[in-house]
């Protein structure tokens, strides 16, 4: 960054509806309804409902869409990867994140310098998703969720594995995976497949319509059928995904046996995965890892790293330690789940 | 060591009894030896180790990551085992020769606990997560996965397809990795020979009666003994050598070296092991802080000196008695401890009696501490392992019985994780509702769904996992004592609360008082 450069903190805000692009008069991810709001991705801690203009990716707006249909916003603008749109004084571009279906990083321009915000993103491959492009800025606004060097995910294979070995060693028993109905849900299934599963997997009715979604816009993922069309007798050695809450509530009642699972990020501390009830936890996350957020700090080389939520002070300290310039801004509204 | 650390995960999560022997025995039908054997010496507690300390695995880790880092991340996680194995640095693409389960044991049998620290770091750069996890678990004294040693045997005992006192007889007088062991249950050799050792006699247990059994039964036919709130052991002496067996087969010995110093030679004999000051037993709770320690001090051992109170003999010299009556062996035990007294070991007397009736007045007279009820045993019964229906029976006495409130609700594990089982009951002090116990049991299955559906719609609080609910329900709860205790609120513990009736009816300023809870002190 030159040094006539201006400062980020003149043009980018962290403020009590979320981060504000003033000179674009925009928010990212607000947390109240806003005039014009980005929107990285369609997670509902991200895409809220209410906003006046949206501008976000295709696949964003088809998941906005599909979850607050009328309420997804006044007007829903979509801009694709790597298209540029300017707004005041401020070109924006949305580039992929990794994260989930149509998740971006968001790009910005401005008098010659150049923020990056991450939204929520992961590095290893997705066969549901365009995979993270690193973009080369003078500030990164870097998410955090698992900004602790304990977190470092195995690979998926390994944990899809230990899935497929438990249903050949508990045949009699339903095994029931919690999932996000949003990305984790079509990527465990994909995982699945590419692991040469082929029977079909049945969904709670909370995952149908998105991964109904996934399917339309091209994103193959086998057969799946709703649990509700089995007889409960025919589930058991089945697998069925269903939201992470209803694994250990009433609803898993109706399965026989059931075998609990969650495929999360948290599930790599054991007593956290003990609490929770969980059988068989599976460490597959839709985040970056702490080897992948610190590397991508280094790769994109910023000066100025900001952190917007998750276990911001570890990463904060590591990147002062090595040398940019870091702050944690704290953003509230984020929920600690994937 | 990975696949062994994978079965230490998988049991670790897994809640119920069956799915923990399915993985074991999947385990022992795949793995390879001497490796299956050593995990099998690791799971019944038989592999000991000059344990690491605590703080050189963290120094470990320390010298490895930044201990901000560490620091924080020990924080959020809560062990430091497993906060070391996860953030230990890995090298890409793994280094170095990972290490098997029988070349670790190799290693680290007689090193010093510097030494340990030394061995396992290239191991801990090796490994994978959970296989550091593991080793760490392994180095530093305890696995903590709930499998007792008992179900261990279990799971070997079926995966072999014989009796598990069969295992058990001849356990102590094997060391580990038990090939001997393996090529019998596989079919390749006949059991093994284990000679003139001390090991232990798989015991004889008793069914639970009914005070509407009794009528069936003759009291002609059967002796009493009063029941003991201690611990079964034996006290086996053969070849020389000194055993005492828990009630599970556990070598206990080392923990109660007043009971070892004291032990006669050639026997094998069957008893309750107490705290016994100046001829009087002590609580439980005394007993508890002596099973606690697993190398006593002397201060321990003074003031709370242990005693067996003998009623079984199964072996004298070379001669096995289990084939004889109880009446028999119960004249054998008399007559050899009349030759033979031992200080801190005396006689359960027998409890005479004509009737039913008379045993059960002599069984709710007897408040004194100690007594839990009684135990009735035929006269012609013949030492059998396990616990055959009718010939053996623990009476035991009314339990005691309080009004709590329900305070606090959790969901419990396994088939009951998505029901709200486990519950937080108070007592009143003054206007307070003061914690007073936890119990998961005794209930139907109705009433628990009742019971479930009724936390759910009065939680008032969330902590977690935890609700927090309306005090409106009373629970009768029944439990077999109270003592004081330093770790609840209340000051005071009950042994084995269990839910006697949920008062649906009775308005919750009926509930007892912390006040009451503590007149039932023992």
């Amino acid at each position: 960054m030159p040094s006539s450069a201006l400062r980020p903190e003149t043009w980018i805000k962290a403020t009590p509806a979320g981060l504000y692009c003033e000179p674009g008069d925009f928010h990212i991810d607000p947390l109240v309804p806003v005039p014009r709001a980005l929107i990285t991705h369609g997670h509902g801690d991200h895409a809220r409902p209410g906003n006046e203009r949206v501008l976000a990716t295709p696949g964003t707006i088809a998941i906005m869409r599909l979850r607050y249909a009328e309420l997804a916003g006044g007007s829903l603008q979509p801009l694709d990867y790597g298209e540029t749109i300017t707004s005041g004084d401020v070109t924006v571009r949305l580039v992929p994140a990794g994260h989930v279906l149509g998740s971006a990083q968001v790009v910005l321009d401005y008098h010659g310098t150049r923020a990056v915000v991450s939204g929520d993103y992961k590095r290893r491959p997705d066969p549901t998703c365009e995979p993270f492009e690193p973009c080369n800025c003078d500030l990164f606004i870097t998410e955090a969720t698992f900004g602790l060097p304990v977190f470092r995910h195995p690979p998926d294979r390994i944990e899809i594995d230990k899935l497929l070995h438990s249903l050949s060693l508990f045949r009699e028993r339903c095994h029931v995976v919690g999932v996000y109905a949003l990305g984790k849900c079509q990527r465990v299934l994909a995982l699945l497949r590419r692991a040469g599963y082929d029977e079909p997997v049945y969904l709670h009715g909370a995952l149908i319509g998105l991964t109904e979604l996934y399917e339309n816009l091209g994103v193959s993922l086998g057969p799946v059928l709703p649990w509700t069309d089995a007889p409960r007798e025919a589930l058991k050695g089945r697998i069925v995904l269903a939201p992470p809450a209803a694994t250990t509530d009433r609803w898993s009642r109706r399965l026989p046996d059931p075998l609990v699972a969650i495929a999360s990020g948290w599930m790599r501390v054991r007593q956290r995965a003990k609490a929770r009830g969980v059988e068989l936890p599976l460490v597959i996350s839709d985040h970056a890892d702490w080897d992948e957020l610190t590397a991508t700090i280094d790769e994109v080389a910023a000066e100025e790293v900001w952190v917007t939520h998750g276990r911001e002070e570890a990463l904060v300290y590591y990147a002062t330690r090595k040398g940019y310039r870091a702050r944690s801004l704290a953003l509230t509204g984020f929920e600690e789940d994937e | 060591m990975n696949r062994f650390a994978a079965l230490l995960d998988a049991l670790l999560f897994t809640p119920s009894r069956n799915g923990k022997l399915r993985l074991m025995q999947e385990y022992f039908a795949t793995a390879a030896d001497p490796e299956r054997g050593w995990a099998l010496a690791a799971l019944t507690g038989e592999l000991v180790f000059d344990a690491a300390k605590p703080n050189q695995v963290r120094a470990l880790a320390a010298a490895r990551v930044d201990p901000e880092l560490l620091g924080w991340s020990y924080d959020f996680v809560g062990d430091l085992a497993e906060t070391v194995s996860l953030i230990w640095p890995e090298a890409p693409g793994g280094e170095g020769h990972v290490p098997t389960l029988p070349e670790i044991v190799e290693r680290l049998k007689g090193a010093s606990r510097a030494e340990v620290a030394r061995l396992i770091e290239p191991w801990l750069d090796a490994l994978d997560a959970t296989g550091r996890w593991a080793l760490l678990k392994l180095v530093t004294g305890e696995l903590r996965i709930g499998v007792s040693a008992r179900l261990a045997k279990s799971a070997l005992a079926e995966w072999g397809g014989v009796a598990i006192d069969r295992i058990e007889e001849i356990w102590h007088g094997l060391p580990p990795p038990y090939q001997p062991l393996f090529d019998w249950l596989e079919g390749r050799r006949p059991p093994p020979e284990i000679g003139d050792l001390p090991t232990f006699c798989p015991l004889m247990l008793a069914q639970p009666l009914d005070d509407a059994e009794i009528a069936d039964l003759h009291p002609r036919d059967y002796l009493a003994e009063w029941k003991w709130d201690g611990i079964r052991v034996q006290l086996v002496s053969r070849g020389g050598e000194k055993r005492l067996y828990s009630r599970s087969g556990d070598e206990i010995g080392a923990a109660f070296p007043d009971i070892c110093a004291v032990m006669a030679p050639d026997v094998t004999l069957d008893g309750e092991l107490l705290v016994i000051r100046n001829g009087e037993v002590a609580s439980f709770n005394h007993l508890q802080q002596r099973l606690n320690r697993k190398t006593p001090v002397a201060k321990l051992l003074r003031d709370l000196p242990a005693g067996v109170r003998l009623y079984d003999m199964l072996r004298e010299g070379p001669e096995d008695l289990r084939g004889l009556s109880f009446a028999e062996r119960r004249r054998r035990l008399e007559a050899w401890y009349a030759r033979a007294p031992r200080p801190a070991l005396d006689l359960s007397p027998l409890v005479p009696f004509t009737s039913w009736e008379e045993l059960a007045d002599l069984r709710d007279g007897a408040r004194e501490r100690g007594i839990e009820g009684l135990m009735l045993k035929r006269a012609d019964s013949l030492y059998v392992a396990g616990r055959p229906k009718g010939p053996w029976f623990k009476w035991k006495r009314g339990a005691l019985t309080l009004d709590t409130v329900l305070m606090y609700a959790q969901r419990g594990h396994g088939k009951r994780s998505s029901f709200y089982s486990d519950y937080t009951f108070g007592a009143w002090r003054g206007d307070e509702l003061v914690p007073v116990g936890k119990a998961y049991s005794g209930f139907t299955d109705e009433e628990l769904r009742r019971l479930d559906l009724w936390v759910r719609n009065n939680t008032v609080k969330r902590w977690g996992p935890v609700r927090e609910v309306r005090a409106q329900i009373v629970l009768e709860v029944a439990f077999d004592s109270v003592h004081r205790s330093t770790r609840h609120r209340s000051g005071v513990a009950m042994r084995f609360p269990r839910i006697h009736r949920i008062r649906w009816d009775k308005p919750v300023r009926e509930a007892d008082t912390v006040e009451a809870l503590e007149k039932l002190l023992t």
